[in-house]
């Protein structure tokens, strides 16, 4: 049992000593646990399959998937591109831009957890999309970003 | 920027001739986040009751996976319970992010900062332009930085109060100790002179 501050008491109303104490050692293996199945290349397949239903033909471009990358949709005021969290170079690190934490590299080479799980993907394109795009991203274009983020491979 | 833990790395490799070549390897910031992360290595307890804001352990993954994913996941317990709800109605205007969640997600997380909210002295105001309150405007929050100059909080590596991290080297760590602020200009902080 630890004894809590009185300066800081009155933020545990229920303090319930070291019981309250989390491992951040444990946090960290609990969450490498889970398992990640899928390539950056079947999340990209997947979406480009859903493309693919509403635009015969279609394949993935590295090329239209930078440009979205880059593009400065003018949307939010400060996130109006991918970039500006990302960084311009997708292997190096971005920073949020308004929390300034740190962000992992977006391309698989340099991040390899990066686009092996399809319900994190559509989490994140379902919320930055509408952020930076003011709108969901289309499956091709979901297709398209992994495509340029794997290097066209 | 090297990352901190390739500076535990060289704190055990490098061999300083002598002190001064030690201290000159490192900033303070630097310094600090090497004890924090050493401290954390050897789980050695970083602060025991006083200046500790752990997250409590029964904290749903999505907790920090969501939380954690933008900013520092903060502790349930700086802001109070009508406080953490109206946060968690409004995601999708977070502050002026869209922070989205599926609704088990969602759910999970409002139970759980509710179930260890703080009480009224982290009750923050609702801002006027609707957006929803914030912890660092809570009366707690305001008192514990009230020294704390307007310069500082201006800084570019700070941008936003709610940054805990950019002065509480091991607020990560679930720690604010006094002795473990680094301000912005990267010196240890000091208090000026006592007036309360």
């Amino acid at each position: 049992m630890i004894a809590v501050n009185p300066e800081y008491a009155e933020l545990f109303p229920d303090h319930e000593g070291d019981k309250m104490r989390t491992s951040p050692i444990l946090l960290t293996i609990l969450m490498t646990a889970s398992v990640q199945a899928a390539t950056p290349t079947d999340l990209m397949k997947g979406y480009a399959a859903e493309a693919s239903r509403q635009q015969a033909g279609f394949t993935p471009a590295a090329k239209r998937g930078a440009d979205l990358y880059q593009r400065n949709f003018g949307i939010s005021a400060k996130m109006p591109s991918c970039t500006s969290c990302h960084g311009d170079d997708p292997t190096q690190g971005g920073r949020h831009s308004v929390t300034t934490k740190a962000i992992k590299p977006l391309a698989p080479a340099a991040n390899p957890e990066r686009f092996t799980d399809r319900a994190k993907a559509d989490k994140w394109f379902g919320r930055n999309c509408k952020e930076v795009l003011g709108r969901d991203c289309t499956a091709a274009e979901k297709a398209d970003f992994i495509a340029f983020l794997t290097g066209g491979r | 920027m090297r990352h901190p833990s390739s500076l535990i790395v060289m704190r055990g490799l490098a061999s300083p001739r002598n002190r001064k070549d030690f201290t000159r390897m490192f900033t303070h910031r630097q310094r600090a986040r090497n004890a924090c992360l050493f401290a954390l290595l050897l789980s050695l307890p970083l602060a025991a009751g006083a200046d500790k804001l752990v997250i409590p352990a029964n904290a749903p993954p999505a907790f920090q996976a969501e939380c954690g994913a933008c900013h520092l996941a903060f502790p349930p317990t700086l802001l109070d319970a009508r406080g953490w709800r109206a946060v968690m109605g409004r995601l999708d205007r977070h502050y002026g992010d869209n922070a989205s969640l599926d609704e088990p997600a969602r759910r999970a997380i409002e139970d759980f900062l509710v179930r260890h909210a703080g009480g009224d002295k982290v009750r923050a105001p609702v801002s006027a332009n609707g957006e929803p309150p914030r912890l660092t405007a809570s009366p707690w929050f305001k008192r514990k930085h009230h020294e704390v100059p307007d310069k500082d909080w201006q800084d570019a590596k700070v941008k936003s109060p709610a940054n805990c991290g950019a002065c509480h080297t091991c607020a990560a760590e679930g720690s604010y100790r006094e002795r473990e602020i680094i301000m912005p200009n990267g010196r240890p902080w000091e208090e000026e002179d006592d007036d309360n």
